[in-house]
């Protein structure tokens, strides 16, 4: 059923597969211990379905379970883990991802639906901070404890993406489906406001 | 500057305050290099270069590496300490590396994150060291350049020659510096000379927080961790009578299924641990695990009996004869009720820990509001010398007090120790919501009366509630607490008012249940005073007076006086609309004063709706107004959601809300604009990120009751069922 296991399959630059593989290498070295066990335990495990991911703009073959929601195959199978569980049920929003622009909750999304269709996450918007949705972030000092921004800032980004002058109301809809338990609200609202400004 | 006296919860003061007042002088600059070795923090860089004090490295390249010894959970501790560093030290916050501390209380002193503390207990001590290292920077310079200390000067990270205007970089000195005794007194900037002090300095763990980079405990991974997820009781004080795992031990990459344990306060509690080399296998394995739990008798309680338990609780408290006696001679009288919930913390980022346990040490990774506690207590339950506990900190996906507690972190031991691999512990939310610690409701009944110039003569506040102190403590309740008279501490309860009261009395009564309770942000206070600032208004319409006249009335003191009238300027009090509703309240905790103005009105469809909330915050010298801002703003949303969005409720022993489907928190649209103002004086630093709290609810009833003469006494409430 389950082999968890995380194969690059092209990646442009060859700098970064050093580092993200430094990033999953961890979780890579105890998943194949695992693998091994197994095997021996199980010789005639029947192998599960691989999925071809595009995240960020790299692709990823990952085997996995169909049911397996994507926020688990970002963090723990390919090794991103900006993307935040909270609730597990479409309630938070902490586990907000772009599905061909369009925001999903990553938690409640299985594997199987994703197809072809690329996947962006937190560490997909820029490599310097420099989107502007992060920028008016940093600007509107928004995050305090930080662990729902990186589902609030995706939220934003593809608000802003299909609306580029949101008010209030617009802003409302797009953002109810993010919690913050800290309370960032009142800067989330003015930061967006902000990245608006910024000249397109 | 002198610690002031710390009014600090008991159980902390015994798990970790008392030992660690000994060890204060460790980290005074006096003794600053006690601790020779550097401690290597995982979390977010090591330090390098020369340690000049336990807090301060500093690189060849002139990069100063400070220590920040708290845990950040949002409240801008990671900025706010550093920042008190960098000013005396004279460097520029651009240069400098901050990285956490890990539990070392002999070199770092106490790091408990609680109690709004870190500022307010921190800042003598963290102005001394970086004076400190400045002066031992000054003194290398000074006699290497054969020189006079007293014609050099230090700036920006270079130690200048007044007369020659020869200069050395702190990188060049740090060598030399380091060898040299710290000196004995130092003097401190002034604060009109502060440059970084007292400015909004933006925070430097907030470009990490928007592109992924931030490392929570969630986020940590160790070679060959395994997953655990654990199927803890859902009736509280269960235990495991017997387990299945046949199933659950087939699904591919379960290793191990056993009984776990984990201290919650005087009682283990008991689960079923699912181990795997994924968490998702782990919680597959999970859903198919079947547990029996045997409760051996205890209560099941609902929501329902501890309300009836509470109640009765509240007619049985004695008498006090004294303030009856006051009480009877008053003019006017009034007594009233209010009821408050239990709540979850429900910190966005759900528990979780790693823990590596080793023959001879354990090494843990999480979010953890209570290094030296977990240290402690980890050292003495698997008995492992104390330097043989590694406690390292991550970001901390909010805290509100739920992470300053042992249990999550013993229980990643224990698991560790039976697989002897190194674990993350991850609890879900369900997990997370259900098995508390909860903050005990609580339910007042409150007296007052007036003299015959309208003035309260006589107050009494009795609470029934379930007592966090007594939680360590295996036996039944005692007897309820007589009240007492003009001394009892309840933080919270009457703080500002108690000099202009001629007799107060305050009593309570425990309540009896196996749900565990504990410390939520802002503790009693987050109830306290919603009870006793809606009386305090109930009064003053007694009085036929004005609310906020009326309490400044009763405020004898100057400073509590200012605050008043600085929040009549900025509500622009007498010129009011009858249209809109006002609400005021004024609450002291944590040795932070806050007061908070709420306007409400009615919209098109007759629903009450809030249009501002005006928050001005008196916590004395302070470091970082911006950190305060937000930290008030977010405590107005946390009471906000307290106040009318969720509540935990019981039924058959259990918890009933198990995720934010039926414990709705609030949400962007739920948010009204939000002024924050801070009140500018040179009194001593209070507390901010918890006395924020507690004046909300009791400002939003106030305004409630103006606008539409309802009395709102039970919390939540929801601003939609305020009938037309
Ligand atoms: S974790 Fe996906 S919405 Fe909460
Ligand atoms: S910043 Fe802490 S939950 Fe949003």
């Amino acid at each position: 059923m389950f082999l968890p296991l995380v194969i690059f399959t092209s990646i442009e630059k060859p700098h970064f597969i050093a580092a993200n593989l430094h990033l999953v290498n961890p979780i890579c070295r105890s998943l194949t211990s695992g693998l091994h066990l197994m095997h021996s335990q199980l010789p005639t495990e029947p192998t599960m379905p691989t999925y071809k991911l595009s995240v960020n703009g790299k692709t990823y073959s990952v085997e996995a379970e169909e049911q397996m929601p994507l926020l688990w195959v970002i963090r723990d199978l390919i090794g991103l883990t900006g993307t935040k569980y909270g609730c597990g049920i479409a309630q938070c929003g902490a586990c907000t991802v772009h599905l061909s622009g369009a925001p999903v909750r990553s938690c409640s999304f299985p594997v199987a639906a994703v197809g072809e269709q690329p996947v962006t996450t937190i560490e997909g918007l820029s490599d310097d901070n420099s989107h502007p949705v992060q920028r008016a972030w940093i600007a509107e000092q928004v995050p305090q404890c930080g662990y729902c921004q990186s589902g609030q800032i995706m939220s934003a980004v593809a608000l802003l993406a299909s609306n580029k002058n949101p008010d209030d109301q617009a802003i409302n809809e797009a953002m109810n489906g993010n919690i913050c338990r800290c309370g960032t609200y009142p800067r989330i609202r003015k930061a967006i406001k902000t990245a608006a400004s910024y000249p397109h | 500057m002198k610690l002031q006296d710390i009014s600090r919860r008991d159980f902390i003061r015994q798990a970790a305050w008392s030992g660690a007042a000994l060890t204060l002088a460790a980290y005074m600059p006096a003794n600053g290099k006690a601790v020779a070795e550097i401690v290597n923090p995982v979390t977010n860089g090591i330090a390098s270069g020369t340690e000049l004090m336990s807090w301060i490295s500093i690189g060849p390249a002139g990069k100063v590496t400070l220590m920040c010894n708290r845990s950040e959970m949002g409240q801008g501790t990671f900025q706010a300490l550093p920042q008190m560093l960098a000013e005396e030290l004279e460097v520029s916050l651009d240069d400098v590396h901050i990285i956490f501390a890990p539990a070392n209380p002999a070199k770092y002193g106490p790091q408990p994150q609680e109690g709004s503390f870190s500022v307010r207990g921190w800042a003598p001590q963290l102005l001394r060291t970086g004076a400190s290292a400045r002066e031992m920077l000054i003194e290398a310079a000074a006699s290497e350049w054969k020189v006079p200390k007293s014609e050099c000067y230090a700036e920006n990270g270079e130690v200048i020659h007044r007369v020659s205007g020869r200069r050395a970089a702190y990188s060049a000195l740090v060598e030399k510096a380091a060898k040299l005794e710290p000196p004995a007194d130092v003097q401190l900037k002034k604060r009109a000379d502060y440059k970084i002090i007292g400015k909004p300095v933006p925070r430097k763990d907030i470009p990490l927080k928007t592109n992924g980079s931030a490392i929570f405990g969630l986020d940590k991974k160790l070679p060959g961790m395994k997953y655990a997820v654990v199927e803890r009781s859902k009736r509280f004080r269960e235990t495991v009578k017997s387990f299945d795992d046949s199933e659950t031990r087939k699904v591919p990459g379960v290793t191990h299924v056993f009984k776990v344990q984990r201290p919650v306060f005087s009682q283990f509690c008991e689960g079923v641990a699912v181990v795997a080399d994924s968490l998702w296998a782990a919680m597959q394995g999970r859903k198919l695990l079947k547990v029996d739990w045997a409760d051996f008798g205890s209560e099941h309680p609902s929501t329902a009996s501890l309300e009836k338990q509470m109640r009765e609780n509240l007619q049985k408290i004695a008498h006090q004869p004294k303030f009856d006696g006051e009480y009877a001679q008053c003019v006017q009288k009034l007594e009233a009720s209010y009821e408050t919930p239990y709540q979850s913390h429900s910190c966005m980022e759900p528990l979780n820990c790693i823990a590596d346990v080793r023959p001879d040490s354990i090494e843990i990774w999480g979010p953890i509001q209570e290094a030296n506690w977990i240290q402690a207590d980890l050292s003495q339950r698997f008995n492992i010398p104390t330097e043989q506990v590694t406690v390292n900190m991550t970001f901390l996906g909010g805290g509100f007090g739920r992470k300053g507690f042992t249990d999550y972190p013993f229980e990643a031991a224990f698991i560790s120790k039976e697989i002897q691999a190194p674990v993350q512990v991850v609890w879900t939310r369900e997990d997370d919501m259900t098995a508390g610690p909860f903050r005990p409701g609580a339910f007042y009944t409150l007296k007052g009366g007036l003299d015959a110039k309208g003035h309260i003569h006589a107050f009494q506040a009795i609470t029934a509630t379930q007592w966090i102190g007594q939680e360590w403590s295996p036996k039944p309740p005692s007897a309820p607490d007589a009240p007492g008279y003009n001394s009892s501490d309840f933080e919270g309860l009457l703080h500002p008012y108690r000099k202009g009261i001629p007799h107060y009395s305050f009593g309570g009564a425990g309540t009896h249940s196996p749900i565990p309770v504990m410390w939520w942000r802002s503790v009693y206070a987050s109830t306290n005073g919603f009870a006793c600032e809606s009386f305090i208004d109930e009064m003053a319409h007694l009085a036929g007076k004005d609310p906020l006249q009326f309490r400044r009335d009763h405020l004898p003191d100057t400073r509590y006086q200012a605050l008043v009238d600085k929040m009549a300027e900025l509500t622009n009090w007498s010129s009011r609309s009858s249209k809109q509703g006002w609400g005021v309240a004024f609450t002291e905790c944590f040795t932070g004063i806050c007061g908070h103005a709420v306007k409400v009105m009615r919209n098109a469809e007759g629903k009450v709706r809030i249009e501002k909330v005006i928050a001005l915050m008196d916590c004395g010298w302070y470091v970082n107004p911006d950190t305060i801002r937000a930290q008030v703003e977010g405590s107005i949303v946390m009471a906000l959601g307290a106040a009318t969005t969720h509540a935990t409720t019981f039924g058959d022993g259990k918890a009933v809300q198990q995720n934010f489907d039926s414990y709705p928190m609030p949400r962007i649209t739920d948010i009204p604009p939000i002024e924050v103002h801070i009140m500018e004086n040179d009194e001593k630093p209070g507390g901010v990120g918890e006395p924020g709290l507690p004046p909300f609810a009791p400002a939003l009833a106030n305004a409630i009751f103006d606008l539409t003469g309802q009395r709102v006494r039970r919390l939540p409430f929801s601003l939609d069922e305020i009938s037309q």
